[in-house]
């Protein structure tokens, strides 16, 4: 998404590299405290540290959104990354496996595919970024290119087809999670003893947290701690139901900025 | 020189409030409390009613050692209570307290996402607790917390955003510049469903299930003494001055008033929000608490169909408006 393309002035000859401005000092330098922290999230050992410097990493994409004049898509960064998905990703890891201290198996054997993945990614995102803005500036001085409104006008006069395919796209995998988490309690009811088939469905179901799996490994306190959130998982696999079709026409916002990541 | 000046003294006067109003609530919480009781409360401390009794309590946290468990871990333990603390002052710093933009900390231009989305970063404190304690019943109470706030997150955000179409703005000065008396009765639902899940959000009583004393002793706050624990009690007031002033911007129209909005209109807003924080005391003497499966089923079917018919009746009343 674009929507500061409209405010966005091709000022290469005034602005050189050399005389960075306060602006684009601080820029860089809350991109490098981000990368960093992206860094650690990836390398760390300790479960639930990667997933607080996860909240870091975000939060430092947040503020570059804001020093890009984008304040809306910065509000919604925090919102919905922050606010639901780290929570989410928190209370998934607790109610598995979360030790404190070091995990010795936190080491992927797909580390090396992964890191190509992750790389071919971002030289793509890079090549479609710089290849797409060139040389243009943000005028910070002008109207604010990223204000609400601007944001959503061009989201619903330029982009309604990608965002309403993304909504679409949303509502599917909201349908499927259902889907699946049904028939992971399918199997379980009929054989108590979880075979593989269930087991991989659950790991592909991040949104619906299954709370069963945790027995095995023994740690500090998961234990007890699988009676009581199954109990409130109960409700779970029908909760997203009656909001599934919700987010997709009513919450402009908060869906589509979920995916493009 | 100006402009730092009025930041400054902006700033200073948000921080102000943030210190002095969670525990005037705080003590107004001990003194109806204890009427709606048959008793006295506090009457010593201070001289007059016991005025004094939550700065002495504040002295006496001060005065406690500070304990981090052996299995803890240390740092994120520490961190946890400004975690759970420093989103609200943020907040404070988006709501509009009367008309002008004398009156507001800061003008955000998107002030609902950022007031929603920096009220959810405060959980994260609770979470953090809950984890770094070491303790199955701190660890349990972190999930609940999370549990609470997945469900109640939603219907918050979906009632904000029905105000949000009402108005025709994301900003909280815009939606009270346009708010009318009748919006009262058509956003009603919305009031309602947006204040019981501010509640929630903040595991007030009736929701306080992850601080459920009689269960798991005091949730993700159990191993949490002195200082530290004190800051995650300032932090529920806090977030009680925050939801009650939030409610009162977004629903009961801020400033607005039968007479002097001119002068006065941040005695409205006071006055609002005083009645609000009363009724969030009220609710704590008079509610028992509800079961884990009653409050995720009260958020997934009732609040959240809720909310929605009101985003429905909004876009409706809108469309026929115009």
């Amino acid at each position: 998404m674009s929507p500061t393309s409209a405010a966005l002035t091709t000022a290469a000859d005034t602005h050189g590299f050399l005389s960075p401005t306060g602006v684009e000092i601080a820029f860089l330098l809350v991109g490098l405290v981000t990368f960093g922290a992206a860094l650690v999230t990836v390398t760390t050992r300790q479960l639930v540290h990667a997933a607080l410097w996860l909240v870091a990493t975000l939060g430092g994409l947040a503020v570059e959104y804001l020093l890009l004049t984008a304040e809306f898509i910065a509000w919604v960064q925090v919102l919905i990354y922050v606010g639901s998905v780290v929570v989410l990703l928190l209370f998934g890891l607790m109610l598995t496996k979360a030790p404190i201290g070091r995990s010795p198996d936190a080491d992927s054997g797909n580390r090396w595919a992964a890191l190509t993945v992750a790389l071919a990614a971002a030289a793509t995102l890079i090549w479609v970024v710089v290849d797409a803005f060139r040389t243009t500036w943000i005028d910070l001085d002008g109207p604010a290119a990223g204000s609400t409104r601007a944001t959503g006008e061009s989201l619903f006069q330029n982009w309604v087809l990608p965002f309403e395919g993304l909504s679409v796209l949303l509502l599917a995998a909201l349908v499927g999670a259902i889907v699946l988490s049904r028939q992971a309690k399918a199997t379980a009811t009929e054989q108590p003893g979880a075979g593989a088939g269930t087991s991989t469905g659950r790991r592909t179901t991040p949104s619906a947290p299954s709370a069963n799996t945790p027995s095995d490994r023994s740690t500090t306190a998961p234990a007890p701690s699988v009676r009581e959130p199954s109990a409130t998982d109960a409700p779970a696999p029908d909760a997203p139901a009656p909001d599934a079709p919700a987010p997709a026409p009513t919450e402009p916002g908060a869906p589509s900025e979920k995916e493009p990541r | 020189m100006n402009d730092v000046l009025d930041v400054t003294l902006r700033l200073l006067i948000v921080f102000v409030v943030f210190l002095t109003f969670p525990l005037i609530i705080g003590q107004t919480e001990h003194k109806v409390m204890a009427h709606m009781q048959g008793r006295l409360g506090p009457m010593y401390a201070g001289g007059f009613h016991g005025w004094a009794q939550l700065v002495a309590d504040g002295v006496k946290f001060a005065q406690k050692e500070d304990v981090v468990p052996a299995g803890a871990d240390r740092r994120i333990f520490q961190l946890a209570p400004a975690v759970a603390l420093l989103p609200y002052l943020l907040v404070l710093l988006a709501i509009p307290i009367g008309p002008g933009e004398g009156a507001v900390g800061e003008v955000i231009d998107a002030g609902i996402f950022f007031v929603l989305a920096v009220m959810g970063v405060g959980v994260l404190g609770s979470l953090m607790a809950g984890w770094a304690s070491a303790n199955k019943f701190s660890l349990l109470g972190g999930l609940r917390t999370a549990a609470q706030l997945l469900a109640y997150e939603l219907p918050m955000l979906l009632t904000a955003a029905s105000v949000a179409m009402a108005a025709g703005t994301v900003s909280l000065p815009g939606i009270l510049d346009a708010f009318e008396w009748w919006w009262l009765p058509w956003q009603i639902v919305g009031a309602i469903v947006f204040f019981v899940a501010g509640l929630a959000e903040l595991q007030r009583p009736p929701f306080d299930m992850p601080v459920a004393d009689s269960e798991i002793i005091f949730g993700a706050y159990t191993e949490y003494t002195g200082l530290r624990f004190a800051l995650f009690l300032l932090a529920e007031y806090a977030g009680i001055v925050v939801l009650c002033g939030l409610t009162t911007v977004l629903f009961l129209g801020g400033w607005h008033g039968p007479w002097g909005a001119d002068g006065l209109g941040w005695v409205w807003t006071l006055l609002k929000a005083a009645v609000l924080a009363f009724i969030v005391i009220w609710l704590r003497v008079t509610y028992p608490r509800l079961r884990e499966d009653q409050l995720q089923k009260l958020s997934w079917t009732l609040l959240v169909p809720l909310s929605l018919a009101q985003i429905a009746l909004t876009g409706i009343v809108k469309v026929v408006i115009q």
